[in-house]
């Protein structure tokens, strides 16, 4: 899950940008270096010997000043010439009735996504079959959050009130690693996004596997023992589970946390032992996000944990 | 005209100004109760040094958390509430007061009068900045500073989201400040327009006082901005209103287009009189009048009529549609015209002069390379789709603090070291300048020039921890390791202003050969700042003085 999200490696949508800034740097570097020369240049040419001779009064002349403002009103025009190439190629436009591919629900601090078609619901990693241009309709549950995956494109803000759109695509297999680039409140750090692009089939495999509910658990055994925990701690007010009563919405969708690579929100990878200690005391591992310390004893921990786990 | 020295022309109504400046009382009462413009310009500048050490400790806490990824030195909560205070004390509480506290003390010396208009409401302006400060760093002990970041956010700053009462003290705190802002901004117009000496048109103004002209009246146009929004925020929160409140039908985005209605021209605010400062420190030491002077000037009118229609390019992440990107990216590139123009005709005051690099000096040719580093980077902004990859990145980060330290802050330390002379009748040392502007030109770069790639891999801002990505925690040690070093910088900084107010040598009445009026009047200048004011018939009349085989009005200036 730790791969890098430079901007230097991209994809279809980002290409475009990293072009444009390719462009404008090497613009912005030659002004640089024009003027930093320039100065380097008059500091050591015309550095005071000491002696004192006053030096020739120059008040001005319009020729330079013209010079110097025509030059960069043409090097504008053609910076902003590329800019609204890389607009059109990186933010392609839709139709007003176009119909979204994909909901993706901004929440503090956790990601909802849910898949239009199929009916998929999935938390913090985003699964993409590989060269499928996806509509995208962003969305916020309360603060303003912002979608932001380096290497697949322009990040667009989740604003409350005000759904945004933008097209999600991926031309090659990999992890893309995101983040939440507006600040949202204490966990702002930890609002982390995976985008996992696979191909085809294996992306339907993964679908088909999500709408499937979870299967009874032999009675007696401690994932049973856990199920009947999370009942008991009235976890699913917050955390649905499919094929269960349980169908809380304040909190990710739990019912195949199981085959989730990281757990709130890119905190830790999703481990039995990380699970536990998330459990044992989550203000402790993400403080003040929105999932109490339910004072679990070491049991109950151990319960929970096995239940979990079964949802795969 | 004749070349006889006359007195400075006093307006009709200066009875009162006359009366107050004799009255001055001695000891901590004279401070407290002073109308001097020369004393109150100093407590807003003592002002801003105590907040810059406030603002410099929270920077510092903030880059001993991120020193290492996943670290625990700071939690969460008290991180934000930090980055919250810094950005909010460097902006109202360093940036504007130094220079407001600069425009204070030399505007009336600058132009020849005696005070400020209003030199009652001058004490009144500096007094509320003073408290307006103390209430929002109380915050701190009452319950907790604000966490909504400098810029406020809303709905974040509303009640559900930040239920302290931070983000209150935070509105009712710049709501004060603002206050004081305009006033000072009403006083400083007023001064400009009717205290100038005879002769001192508007067109022989020195640049600084023009600069400091310009920002008044963004400053009359743009806090009032700020504070209606921040009474809005306000009735949200403590009268149950619903102006941003999106669950009950407010718009997020209204508090986004209010609150860059007054930030953008507010960097303008802060930027313009560093402009000015630096527009005074480049002629004198390169022994040059200021080149193209007519275009400096008018150039920074451009720079402020364009500073009000370029607000939205703080969001062109929100999602506000491709037409209003196009039209908000024109102004923001066309902004880099003028302040080319402005590079060009400093480096131009240089070429062929004769360069004495004091470290004014040496503050003014750092300010020259590192504002066009941030200048530049500005313009990937405008050209929208980068925008849309690194902003709220460390690359942004990056680029605010070339344009608001290595422009703004160096433009001060290059004014301080050439002003602190004739407000305290002595000399800073330049031996300990040397290594201040050295080790801060060393650790401002290690800081921040290592920020613009990190925001490029991917490093979002505000966040008070990060994964360990290949090459964060390698990048992020040695923007701290800078930041360590700009905190040595400033220490010898201080250092060097105690030392030299005590033993310094003394300055006379211009040490460094400089034009304008102020450097004719005793250093300090008396209370009532000149006996003899030399005749005013160029923009430097103290070269007129000094040349009286080539004085400058022969030239036409």
């Amino acid at each position: 899950m730790q791969t890098d999200p430079s901007l230097l490696r991209d994809s279809v949508l980002a290409q475009p940008i990293s072009h444009l800034f390719l462009l404008v740097g090497i613009v912005m570097a030659a002004i640089l270096l024009l003027v930093t020369v320039l100065v380097l240049y008059v500091s050591f040419r015309y550095r005071s010997d000491g002696v004192s001779v006053m030096p020739q009064q120059e008040f001005g002349r319009t020729s330079l000043e013209i010079l110097w403002t025509v030059g960069p009103v043409l090097i504008l025009v053609f910076i902003f010439a590329a800019t609204i190439h890389a607009m059109k190629e990186s933010d392609p436009g839709f139709a007003a009735n176009q119909q979204p591919d994909l909901v993706i629900v901004a929440h503090q601090w956790w990601w909802e996504a849910r898949y239009v078609k199929s009916g998929v619901i999935a938390a913090n990693e985003i699964h993409l079959p590989v060269g499928k241009r996806l509509f995208v309709r962003l969305e916020s549950a309360d603060v303003i959050h912002d979608w932001w995956v380096p290497q697949l494109g322009r990040k667009m803000d989740a604003v409350p009130g005000h759904p945004n759109f933008l097209w999600l695509e991926a031309d090659s297999p990999g992890f893309y690693s995101g983040t939440c680039a507006e600040y949202c409140g204490a966990e702002h750090a930890w609002m982390r996004i995976g985008v996992i692009a696979e191909g085809e089939p294996t992306f339907e495999h993964w679908a088909q596997h999500q709408l499937e509910v979870p299967s009874q658990l032999p009675t007696g055994s401690d994932a049973a023992q856990g199920a009947q925990l999370f009942q008991q701690f009235t976890c699913g007010n917050c955390h649905t589970i499919g094929g269960t009563s349980f169908r809380g919405k304040i909190g990710p969708d739990l019912t195949h946390i199981g085959s989730r690579l990281t757990l709130a929100a890119g905190r830790f990878q999703n481990t039995p032992a990380n699970l536990a200690h998330w459990l044992t005391d989550p203000q402790a591992v993400k403080p003040d996000s929105h999932m109490p310390n339910f004072q679990l004893s070491d049991a109950q921990v151990r319960q929970l944990t096995a239940y979990l786990e079964t949802l795969q | 005209m004749s070349d006889v020295p006359y007195m400075p022309q006093m307006p009709a109504t200066s009875d009162h100004v006359g009366a107050t400046v004799e009255h001055e009382k001695a000891g901590l009462l004279g401070w407290v109760a002073t109308v001097d413009h020369k004393r109150i310009g100093i407590l807003y500048l003592l002002t801003s040094l105590v907040f810059f050490g406030a603002g410099g400790i929270e920077a510092l806490l903030m880059r001993i958390q991120l020193a290492r990824p996943n670290n625990s030195f700071l939690s969460p909560g008290a991180y934000n509430q930090i980055f919250t205070m810094h950005g909010t004390t460097m902006i109202f509480l360093v940036a504007m007061p130094a220079l407001t506290g600069m425009a204070n003390y030399l505007v009336p010396l600058m132009i020849g009068a005696k005070d400020v208009a209003f030199p009652r409401l001058n004490a009144f302006s500096f007094w509320l900045l003073a408290f307006g400060g103390l209430f929002l760093y109380f915050s701190f002990i009452a319950g907790g500073a604000p966490a909504a970041g400098w810029f406020s956010y809303a709905p974040l700053s509303e009640q559900p989201y930040s239920s302290t009462t931070g983000v209150d003290y935070y509105a009712i705190g710049l709501f004060v400040l603002g206050m004081g802002s305009i006033a000072a901004a009403i006083n400083l117009i007023v001064t400009i327009a009717g205290f100038r000496a005879v002769g001192l048109t508007i067109r022989r103004l020195p640049l600084f006082v023009w600069m400091v002209m310009v920002t008044q009246v963004l400053i009359l146009l743009a806090l009032p901005a700020l504070n209606a929004s921040l009474s809005m925020l306000l009735i949200d929160r403590l009268m149950n209103g619903h102006f941003f409140v999106t669950d009950s039908g407010g718009s997020a985005l209204l508090w986004q287009h209010f609150f860059w209605a007054f930030g953008h021209p507010e960097v303008y605010i802060v930027v313009l009189p560093a402009f000015g400062m630096i527009s005074e420190v480049i002629p004198v030491f390169s022994r040059k009048v200021i080149y193209g002077y007519e275009f400096v000037a008018a150039s920074t009118v451009a720079i402020a009529v364009l500073s009000f229609l370029v607000w939205a390019h703080h969001m062109f992440a929100v999602g506000l549609g491709h037409s209003i990107d196009v039209v908000f990216a024109v102004g923001s590139m066309l902004i880099a015209v003028p302040t080319g123009v402005k590079i060009f005709n400093w480096i131009a005051t240089m070429w062929g002069g004769s360069i004495r690099f004091t470290t004014s000096m040496l503050f003014a040719t750092g300010f020259l390379v590192m504002f066009t580093i941030g200048g530049l980077s500005g313009i990937s902004f405008a050209a929208f789709p980068i925008d849309w990859q690194v902003t709220d990145t460390y690359y942004l980060v990056a680029h605010l603090h070339y344009v608001l330290f290595g422009g703004t802050v160096f433009a001060i330390f290059a004014g301080v070291y050439y002003w602190f002379p004739k407000i305290s009748g002595r000399m800073l040392s330049e031996r300990l300048g040397k290594i201040h502007f050295w080790l801060m030109l060393v650790g401002f770069n290690m800081t921040f020039m290592v920020q613009h790639f990190m925001g490029l891999i991917g490093m979002p801002r505000r966040v008070f921890t990060y994964p360990d990505l290949p090459g964060w925690a390698a990048l992020n040690m040695t923007s701290t390791i800078g930041a360590v070093i700009m905190g040595i910088a400033v220490a010898i900084f201080l250092w060097n202003l105690i030392v030299s107010f005590v033993t310094g040598e003394p300055a006379g009445n211009n040490p460094w050969d400089a034009w304008t009026l102020e450097w004719s009047t005793t250093s300090p200048p008396p209370a009532h700042n000149f006996d003899l004011l030399p005749p005013i018939r160029s923009r430097r009349p103290l070269w007129d003085l000094a040349h009286p085989e080539d004085p400058d009005w022969k030239h036409g200036h």
